[in-house]
C-alpha cells in the first residue's frame, strides 16, 4: 500500500516536472511566468536527489553507515566533531555558496533563459552534485585529507604538485575576477561605495566587541552589525544627495583598484579577530538571510520572465561576453552547475565533522542542489528585467556609447526595444546617475532583486534602498572572499616556496608573511588592474579565464575520483564520474583553445594581440585605446592572458595523462589498490561524547 | 552521533521550539567556524577527565585562529 502510494506520488511528480520543463523549453514568442521555471527546477532537484543520488550512495559508491568516520575516530571536540546532519548541512552550504552562482547565470542570460536553465539542471544533477558528494565521501575515507594531498597519494607526487600549483593559480584568478565585480559595481557610485566602506569601521567595532567587551558572543555582535549595516545603507542615500559628500565617495575604477589592493594587503596581515572574522559573520549571515528572503519573494510575487527563451546571441555575437553557446555557456555558468572549488570545501572542514558516511549524500549532494536553486533564482532575477535594460547594463561602453540615446539606438539594432527615458528613469529609481555598462552581474542582479522586493512590499522602502542593499550584500561577501582568499593564497605560496627555501614556510615570520602576501596581492592586483582598464569591460576577458580555471579544477577532481573508483575495483560504475569528467575536459579544452587561437579577435587573445600589434606597427591607434602606451598595454595583456590559458590547459592535460597511467595499472590489478584509512566499525570506535 | 539523548523526548510545543532554536544557533555558529561549546566540554570531561578544559572565551579564540590560520579552510567563490 505504502509502496504503491509512493510510486504513484513519484510518477505524478515526474509527469508534473516534465510538463513544467516542456513549458519552459517550448513556449516561444510570449512571456512565461517564472513559476514554470521554479517548478521545473524544483522537480528536477527532488527527483535527482531521490533517485540518482540514492543510486550513487547505495550502488555505485556503496556507502557504509557501519564504518566509523574520522569525526568519530579522531574526535577532539574542536576540528573533529561528529555533528548533527542538518547543522553540518548549514555549515557546508554556507561554505560553498558565494558570488559564483549569482554572477554566472546573470551573464549567461544574454543567450536567453533556456540555455542557462538547462545547463544548471543537467549539470548539477550529473556533474556538480556528484563531484561534491564523491569528493566528500573519498575524503572521509582518507582521514578527511585535502584534495591536493589525496591526489599526491593516489596519483603520485608529480600529479599532486601540478594540481597544487593549478589550485594556487585558480585561487588568484578567482580573487581577481571577484574584485573586478566589486569595482564595476562601486565605480562612480557614491551611495554604493559609502555603504561598502562603512562595513570596515563596523567590522572593526565588532572585532573589538567580540574580543574584549563580550568575548565570543557571535549572535549578539552580528545583530548589532546588521543593524549598523542597514543604517549605513540609509545614510548612503543622504551622502549621495549631498554634493560635497558625494564627491568624496565618487571614484573611478582605477582609484578603487588601488584602494582594494591596499585593503587586501592590510586585511591579510592584520589580526584575524579585528577585521576578517567579524566581516565573515556579517557576510555569512547576510548571505543566507538575503538568499532566503529572495526565494520567498520570488515565490510570492511570481514575476513574468521578460527575456526570451533564446536570443540571437547563441551564435556567439553577444555583447556581454563573446563566443558561441558551445563551449562558452558551460564555462560562463560555473558555480551553480559544477564548481571545482567545491572539491576543496568537500575535502576541507566538512569531512572532519561528518558523523556517519550516510550523511555524505544529503550534505554533499543536497547542498549542491541548493546552490543550483540559488543559481536558478539569480537567472530568474536577471530575466524578469526588460531585455533592453539587461543589455544596457551589461554591454561595454565601446558598443553602447556613453549616453542613454546612443545606448537605446545600439540596443534597438539588436532587436530589443528600450527608450532612452526608460534607461534614465531606471537609473533614477535606483538612486544612481547611470545604469549603462555596469558589467559584472552584480548590479543587474541588484536591479532584479530591487524590482522583486519593491513590488512585493512597496510601502517599506524605495527601489534605491533595495538596490544598494543588494549591492552591499554582494560586495560584502565578495570582500570577505578577497580577505580570506588572500590569506589562503599566502599560505599556499609560503608552502610552495617553503619547499624550496625552508625559512619561507614560517607563518609567524613577518618577512615571510610580507613577501608571500605581496606576491599574492600583486598576482590578483595585476589581473584586476588589467580588467578595470580593459576598454571591453574586463569581464569579457577575465570571466572566461576564471570559468575555464574553475571548471578545470572540477575536471581534476573528477579525474581523481575516476582513478580512485577504478582502484577500488568498482569499474562498472566509473561512468558516474568519468562522463562528467570527459564533458568538462571537452568544454574547457575547447574553450581554452578558442580563447588562445581563435582567428576572431573578439574571442582569441592572440588574434586580438595581432590586430592591435599590426596597427601599432603602422603607427595607428585603434579604439578604444587613446595612446601608444595603451595599445602596447592591450597587446601585452592579451599575450599574458593567452599564456595563462595555455598554462591552465597544460595543468589539466598533465594530470590527465598521469591519471591514465595509474588507471591502466589499477585496472589490470586483481585486487583493490585504493589507499584508504583502515576500516574501523562504529561498534569498535572509541565511545566518545 | 553518540550524544546522550533525553530519556523521554519532551514533545510540548515550547520544548520543540526551544530545540529548533538551539539547532539554528548551533548551525549559525558553526557556519562561522565556532563548533558547539557544550559538546567540547562534554568530550573533554568523558575522554580526558581531570585535564584542563578551555573557558568559552579561550575556546572561541582558539577556534578563530584555527579557522583563518591555515589554508585548510577554503571557501567558494
Amino acid at each position: 500500500m505504502n509502496t504503491l502510494a509512493s510510486r504513484v506520488g513519484w510518477t505524478a511528480l515526474s509527469i508534473f516536472g516534465a510538463a513544467c520543463l516542456a513549458v519552459v523549453a517550448l513556449r516561444r514568442g510570449e512571456t512565461i511566468n517564472a513559476m514554470w521555471l521554479i517548478a521545473a527546477s524544483g522537480s528536477v532537484f527532488v527527483l535527482g536527489y531521490r533517485f540518482y543520488s540514492r543510486y550513487l550512495a547505495d550502488v555505485a559508491l556503496k556507502i557504509d553507515p557501519k564504518r566509523a568516520t574520522p569525526a568519530v575516530l579522531r574526535n577532539d571536540g574542536l576540528d573533529y566533531v561528529p555533528t548533527d546532519r542538518s547543522v553540518l548541512f548549514g555549515h557546508h552550504f554556507a561554505a560553498i555558496a558565494g558570488a559564483g552562482p549569482l554572477v554566472g547565470p546573470v551573464l549567461a542570460a544574454q543567450m536567453g533563459y533556456l540555455p542557462g536553465t538547462l545547463w544548471i539542471l543537467v549539470g548539477v544533477v550529473f556533474a556538480g552534485a556528484v563531484q561534491d558528494f564523491v569528493i566528500l565521501f573519498l575524503s572521509t575515507r582518507r582521514d578527511a585529507r585535502g584534495l591536493g594531498d589525496m591526489i599526491r597519494t593516489e596519483l603520485g607526487p608529480v600529479a599532486g604538485g601540478v594540481a597544487m600549483g593549478g589550485i594556487l593559480m585558480i585561487t588568484i584568478m578567482l580573487i581577481a575576477v571577484l574584485a573586478l565585480i566589486v569595482v564595476k559595481a562601486l565605480a562612480e557610485s557614491p551611495w554604493g561605495l559609502f555603504t561598502v566602506a562603512a562595513t570596515i569601521p563596523i567590522a572593526l567595532f565588532m572585532g573589538v566587541y567580540s574580543r574584549y567587551l563580550r568575548p565570543g558572543k557571535v549572535g549578539e555582535v552580528s545583530l548589532i552589525g546588521v543593524a549598523l549595516l542597514i543604517a549605513s545603507v540609509l545614510l548612503g542615500g543622504q551622502v549621495a544627495a549631498d554634493p560635497a559628500w558625494a564627491a568624496a565617495f565618487t571614484h573611478d575604477g582605477k582609484t578603487l583598484t588601488w584602494m582594494l589592493i591596499g585593503y587586501g594587503f592590510a586585511a591579510s596581515v592584520l589580526p584575524v579577530w579585528l577585521l576578517l572574522a567579524p566581516r565573515d559573520y556579517l557576510s555569512t549571515f547576510l548571505k543566507i538571510g538575503t538568499i532566503a528572503v529572495l526565494a520567498v519573494a520570488i515565490l510570492i510575487s511570481a514575476p513574468e520572465l521578460k527575456m526570451p527563451a533564446l536570443t540571437r546571441f547563441i551564435d556567439g555575437s553577444g555583447p556581454v561576453w563573446a563566443g558561441p553557446l558551445f563551449p562558452f555557456l558551460f564555462i560562463t555558468i560555473a558555480c551553480g552547475a559544477v564548481s571545482g572549488f567545491h572539491a576543496m570545501v568537500s575535502s576541507g572542514t566538512t569531512p572532519k565533522m561528518l558523523a556517519s558516511e550516510s550523511h555524505a549524500r544529503p550534505i554533499g549532494y543536497g547542498s549542491m542542489l541548493m546552490e543550483a536553486a540559488v543559481a536558478v533564482m539569480a537567472l530568474t532575477a536577471a530575466c524578469i528585467l526588460e531585455p533592453g535594460i539587461y543589455f544596457a547594463m551589461n554591454a561595454p561602453a565601446a558598443v553602447l556609447g556613453s549616453t542613454a540615446e546612443s545606448a537605446a539606438t545600439a540596443i534597438a539594432n539588436w532587436g530589443f526595444v528600450v527608450t532612452p527615458e526608460l534607461l534614465t528613469q531606471t537609473a533614477k529609481d535606483i538612486g544612481e546617475t547611470t545604469i549603462l555598462s555596469r558589467a559584472g552581474g552584480a548590479p543587474t542582479l541588484a536591479v532584479g532583486m530591487a524590482q522583486i522586493l519593491h513590488h512585493l512590499v512597496p510601502g517599506i522602502a524605495s527601489m534605491a534602498f533595495w538596490y544598494h542593499y543588494a549591492i552591499l550584500f554582494e560586495a560584502l561577501f565578495i570582500l570577505t572572499t578577497i580577505d580570506a582568499g588572500t590569506r589562503i593564497g599566502r599560505f599556499m605560496i609560503q608552502d610552495f616556496i617553503g619547499s624550496l627555501y625552508a625559512p619561507m614556510k614560517n607563518t609567524r615570520s613577518w618577512l615571510a608573511n610580507g613577501v608571500a602576501t605581496t606576491l599574492c596581492v600583486s598576482g590578483w592586483g595585476w589581473f584586476l588592474y588589467q580588467g578595470v582598464t580593459d576598454p571591453l569591460g574586463g569581464i569579457n576577458s577575465l570571466w572566461p579565464l576564471f570559468g575555464i580555471a574553475n571548471q578545470m579544477l572540477a575536471g581534476i577532481a573528477l579525474i581523481f575520483a575516476t582513478v580512485v573508483l577504478i582502484k577500488m575495483k568498482r569499474e562498472r560504475y566509473v561512468w558516474i564520474v568519468a562522463v562528467p569528467m570527459v564533458w568538462l575536459l571537452i568544454c574547457t579544452l575547447t574553450a581554452g583553445y578558442l580563447k588562445v587561437f581563435s582567428a576572431n579577435p573578439r574571442i582569441g587573445f592572440l588574434a586580438h594581440a595581432d590586430k592591435f600589434g599590426s596597427a601599432l606597427a603602422k603607427g595607428e591607434l585603434l579604439a578604444p585605446a587613446k595612446s601608444i602606451g595603451q595599445m602596447q598595454q592591450i597587446v601585452l595583456n592579451d599575450r599574458i592572458d593567452a599564456s595563462l590559458a595555455l598554462l591552465f590547459m597544460s595543468v589539466v592535460v598533465i594530470v590527465f595523462v598521469l591519471a591514465v597511467r595509474t588507471a591502466l595499472a589499477s585496472w589490470r590489478s586483481r585486487v583493490p589498490t585504493a589507499i584508504e584509512a583502515p576500516y574501523v566499525s562504529i561498534d569498535d570506535a572509541p565511545a566518545a561524547a | 552521533m553518540r550524544r546522550p539523548r533525553p530519556e523521554a523526548p519532551d514533545s510540548s510545543l515550547i520544548a520543540r521550539l526551544h530545540a529548533a532554536w538551539r539547532k539554528a544557533a548551533e548551525t549559525a555558529n558553526l557556519s562561522v567556524g565556532v563548533p558547539d561549546y557544550a559538546t567540547y566540554v562534554r568530550h573533554r570531561e568523558t575522554t580526558h577527565p581531570g585535564e584542563p578544559v578551555m573557558s568559552y572565551a579561550e575556546f572561541f579564540r582558539e577556534r578563530q585562529d584555527a579557522r583563518y590560520g591555515s589554508a585548510a579552510n577554503p571557501r567558494c567563490c
